[in-house]
C-alpha cells in the first residue's frame, strides 16, 4: 500500500505542483485542482481508517506522503489535515472531508471549553481561512469547530503560508475525544520535520542539477572541486535530516516515539539552516531572485524550522532528559536500550 | 527527482538485544575485575590480554562461518558488539583491524588454506593485523603506492616503505598493498596486489612514529628484499585496487566513526549535573541529537552490509558526518563548561577533554580524509 501511495503522490506532485502553482498560492489563490486530485486519490486522509472517512493506511503512510509533499513544497494544509485526521480517528470520530487545520499550535495558548462554548485565542494557526473544520485541543478535550463560528484574522509566514489568528470566543463545540495541546505540539513537530526533510531532498536535487547545467570559466560548476565539496557537505546534512525524520516516523508508527520526535526536529532544523545556505551559495545570484524556484523551498525551511519549537526548544528538552537520566546512563539513553 | 543518499531505518531485533546483554555482562564483569581501563578512541588503545579475553568470549569474527571459529551471525549483531565495546571505552585496538577488515577480506578473496591458517587465530584473539596502505609519498593518493613486489623463486621480494601503520608494533601481520607491475599512466589502478606480511619474518623493520601527543601509535615499516611466499598473496595478482576498495564499506561506517569522543560527552553530562541551565541543556541535547541520528545512519549501513550490499558511498558520508561530530564534542564542551584548571587539568572531565582535543585532528584524516570522502560523495551525486 505504501508504495502505491508514494508512487501516486509523486506522480500528482510532479504533474501539478509546479513553481507557478506555489507562487499563485502564496499570493492567496487556493490550489483547488491539486487539493481535489489529492483528496480524490485518498491521499489527504491516508492515515485514517476507511469507516471513518479515510483511505485505511497507517500514520507512517500519511507521514511518508507528507515527506513527498515536502519535496515539492505543496502549498496546502496537508500536515494539518493529517494531524487533525489522526486525532479524530483516535477519538473514534468521523473525519470531515476537505482541508482541516488544528489549534492551538503555540505553547501556553489555552482554549477553554465551558457549557458547550469555547473561549480563547490561538495564533499562527496554519490555513485557518479556508479550512472545512478546525480540530481544537481544548481544556476539556478534543473538539471540532466550524470556521464560520469563529473570527479569523489573516497573517502569513515568511514562506507566504497562511498563519492566522483564530478568536474562538463564543463558538459552539462538542467534545469528541481527549487529545491535549501537547499531542498537537508533538505531532506538529514531527510533521514539520518530515516536510523539511522532503524539502531538503528537493533543494539538494535542484542544486545538483543547477551546478551541472551552469557553466563558468568554460566548464560546468560541478567540475570545480570547491563546488563538489560544498554539495557533498550539503548531501551530508540532507541525509542526516532525512534519516532522523524517517527514524521518528518509524518509531511513531510502532507506537513508541520516545525522544525520536525531539531528535528529528532538532537535527532537521539544524540541517535546514546549513543546507539552505549551501544551496543558495551553489546557485549564486539567480537563487536570490523571485524568478527562480529555490526561495519557495528555502523560505519554507526557514519558517518550518521555527514552528512547533525550533532547535533551541527541542535541544533543551533532550538535554534535560539526558541530564536527568545521568552520565552513566547516557549510552543507554542514546542507544534506546 | 531525489539525489539524496538514503538510510532506511533499521530496527535491531531481539537477537541483537540478546547479544547486547551478553556483551554488556562481559564488559561489566571484566571492568569490575580490574580487567581494562576506560578511555577514548578505543580502537587506538590496546590491551593484548583484553583482546584475548574478548576473543575467547566469542566476540571476534562473529559474522564469520562457524568452521573458522566464527558464530555465523549478521552484521547487525557485529554492530551491537562493537558499539557496546566502544561506548564502554574498552581497549579494542589490538584485534580491531583483523576483526573489522582483514578477516572479511580473507573470507572474500583469500584461499581456503589462508582462511584455515588465519581466521581461527584471529577469532581467538591471538593474531593481530594492521593495514599496509599508506607510504611516505602516498597518503590520500593511494594509487601512487611504490612499494614493489618482484617475482622470485616461490614467491615475491618486497622493497619499499609503509607509513602511518596503526599499532604495527604489536601486530603479527600486515596486509600490504604493493605494486606487482610498474605504473601504467593510462590506468593507475592496475598492477597492484595485496599480500599478507609476517611482521616477525626477516627483511622488515618496524620503527615508531610518535604522534603530536607523544604517543606511539603509528609506525613506519622498511622492507629490504623481504621474501613473501606465494601462499601469502591475497586474491588475484593485479586486482589489489578493487579488493582494497571493497574493504572501505567495512572501514568507514562503523560505530568507531561516531564514538571516538563519547567519553567526553559522558563526563560533560556528569559535570553539568542533573539540573542544567538552559544553555547547558541545549548543548547536551544538540550533541545527543546528533549522536542518535548518526547511530541510526550507521545501523542502517550495517543493515545494508547484512543484506549483502556494498554501500561504499553511504559509508563515506557517515564517516564524514561522524568524524566532524566527534571533533565538535570537545569544542562544544569547553565552551559551555570551561575546564576549571585549564587545558592541563586533571579532573576526569578535564582529562577526557584534553585527550579528545589532542586526538581530534586525526579523526578527519585517518581512513580517508574529509576531502577524499566528500569527493566520493560528489561522485555519488553524479558531479564527477
Amino acid at each position: 500500500m505504501r508504495t502505491l501511495i508514494l508512487d501516486t503522490a509523486e506522480r500528482i506532485f510532479r504533474d501539478i505542483c509546479d513553481q507557478t502553482l506555489v507562487d499563485k498560492a502564496e499570493k492567496g489563490e487556493w490550489p483547488a485542482g491539486l487539493w481535489q486530485t489529492l483528496e480524490e486519490s485518498g491521499l489527504t486522509q491516508a492515515a485514517v481508517p476507511e469507516e471513518q472517512g479515510g483511505a485505511g493506511g497507517t500514520i507512517g503512510d500519511g507521514l511518508y506522503f507528507l515527506k513527498a509533499s515536502g519535496r515539492y513544497v505543496a502549498p496546502l494544509p496537508l500536515a494539518e489535515t493529517l494531524i487533525a485526521g489522526v486525532l479524530l480517528a483516535e477519538a473514534g470520530a468521523q473525519v470531515p472531508a476537505g482541508p482541516l487545520t488544528i489549534a492551538p499550535v503555540r505553547p501556553n495558548e489555552i482554549i477553554e471549553f465551558s457549557d458547550g462554548k469555547l473561549s480563547g485565542t490561538a495564533t499562527r494557526v496554519p490555513f485557518a481561512q479556508g479550512a472545512s473544520a478546525i480540530v481544537v485541543a481544548t481544556s476539556a478535550g478534543l473538539a471540532i469547530v466550524d470556521p464560520a463560528s469563529v473570527t479569523i484574522e489573516r497573517d502569513k509566514s515568511m514562506a507566504g503560508e497562511p498563519r492566522d489568528t483564530v478568536i474562538f470566543d463564543g463558538a459552539p463545540a462538542t467534545i469528541v475525544g481527549n487529545a491535549s495541546p501537547d499531542r498537537i505540539w508533538q505531532l506538529g513537530a514531527l510533521a514539520r520535520s518530515v516536510q523539511m526533510a522532503g524539502a531538503l531532498e528537493g533543494i539538494l536535487a535542484m542544486s545538483v542539477q543547477y551546478v551541472q547545467d551552469r557553466k563558468q570559466f568554460g566548464r560546468a560548476l560541478s567540475k570545480f572541486q570547491a563546488v563538489q565539496q560544498s554539495l557533498a557537505a550539503m548531501a551530508g546534512q540532507v541525509a542526516a535530516a532525512s534519516s532522523a525524520a524517517d527514524v521518528a516516523i518509524e518509531a511513531t508508527e510502532a507506537g513508541d516515539p520516545g525522544v525520536s520526535i525531539a531528535v528529528a526536529k532538532a537535527r532537521v532544523g539544524e540541517a535546514a539552516g546549513i543546507a539552505a545556505e549551501l544551496a543558495h551559495q551553489a546557485h549564486g545570484a539567480i537563487g536570490f531572485t523571485h524568478e527562480y524556484a529555490l526561495h519557495q523551498f528555502t523560505r519554507r525551511l526557514w519558517a518550518w524550522r521555527d514552528e512547533f519549537g525550533g532547535e533551541p526548544y527541542w535541544q533543551a528538552e533532550i538535554g534535560r532528559l539526558v541530564a536527568k537520566s545521568g552520565a552513566d546512563n547516557l549510552w543507554k539513553f542514546a542507544s534506546r536500550t | 527527482m531525489t539525489a539524496a543518499l538514503t538510510y532506511p531505518p533499521r530496527t535491531l531485533g531481539p537477537e541483537q538485544e540478546a547479544m547486547r546483554a551478553e556483551v554488556r555482562a562481559f564488559l561489566q564483569k571484566d571492568y569490575a575485575d580490574g580487567g581494562f581501563g576506560r578511555g577514548q578512541e578505543a580502537m587506538a588503545r590496546y590491551d593484548v590480554e583484553f583482546s584475548r579475553r574478548w576473543g575467547q568470549a566469542g566476540f571476534i569474527g562473529i559474522t564469520w562461518p562457524k568452521k573458522y571459529g566464527g558464530r555465523g551471525l549478521t552484521f547487525l549483531d557485529r554492530y551491537v558488539v562493537t558499539e557496546e565495546a566502544l561506548a564502554a571505552g574498552a581497549p579494542v585496538g589490538a584485534h580491531w583491524v583483523a576483526d573489522r577488515q582483514s578477516g572479511p577480506l580473507l573470507l572474500k578473496y583469500g584461499t581456503e588454506e589462508q582462511r584455515q591458517r588465519f581466521l581461527p587465530r584471529i577469532v581467538a584473539g591471538e593474531a593481530f593485523f594492521c593495514i599496509g596502505m599508506s607510504e611516505p609519498d602516498s597518503g590520500s593518493d593511494l594509487a601512487s603506492v611504490r612499494m614493489s613486489a618482484t617475482r622470485t623463486d616461490g614467491g615475491w621480494l618486497l622493497n619499499g616503505t609503509k607509513l602511518w601503520t596503526s599499532l604495527a608494533h604489536i601486530c603479527h601481520y600486515m596486509i600490504a598493498l604493493v605494486r606487482t607491475s610498474p605504473v601504467n599512466p593510462e590506468n593507475r589502478h592496475e598492477g597492484m596486489s595485496q599480500m599478507i606480511v609476517d611482521l616477525n619474518a626477516p627483511g622488515v623493520e618496524v620503527r615508531p612514529v610518535y604522534n603530536l601527543a607523544g604517543e606511539h601509535h603509528f609506525n613506519q615499516e622498511v622492507f629490504t628484499d623481504y621474501f613473501l611466499p606465494d601462499e601469502n598473496v591475497v586474491g588475484e595478482i593485479g586486482a589489489g585496487w578493487e579488493q582494497v576498495m571493497s574493504e572501505l564499506a567495512y572501514e568507514r561506517s562503523g560505530p568507531e566513526r561516531i564514538l571516538s569522543t563519547f567519553q567526553t560527552l559522558v563526563e560533560l553530562v556528569r559535570q553539568v549535573g542533573d539540573n542544567p541551565s538552559e544553555v547547558e541543556a541545549r548543548a547536551i541535547g544538540r550533541l545527543t541529537a546528533h549522536l542518535m541520528t548518526l547511530r541510526g545512519m550507521s545501523v542502517s549501513v550495517a543493515g545494508m552490509l547484512a543484506d549483502g550490499k556494498m554501500p561504499v558511498t553511504e559509508a563515506a558520508l557517515v564517516k564524514d558526518l561522524g568524524t566532524n561530530y566527534c571533533k565538535d564534542v570537545p569544542e562544544t564542551a569547553r565552551l559551555i563548561c570551561p575546564p576549571e584548571d585549564g587545558a592541563g587539568g586533571n579532573s576526569r572531565y578535564e582529562k577526557m577533554l584534553k585527550t579528545a582535543t589532542l586526538l581530534a585532528p586525526s579523526l578527519t584524516i585517518q581512513g580517508g580524509t574529509r576531502e577524499i570522502l566528500r569527493g566520493m560523495i560528489a561522485r555519488g551525486l553524479g558531479l564527477r
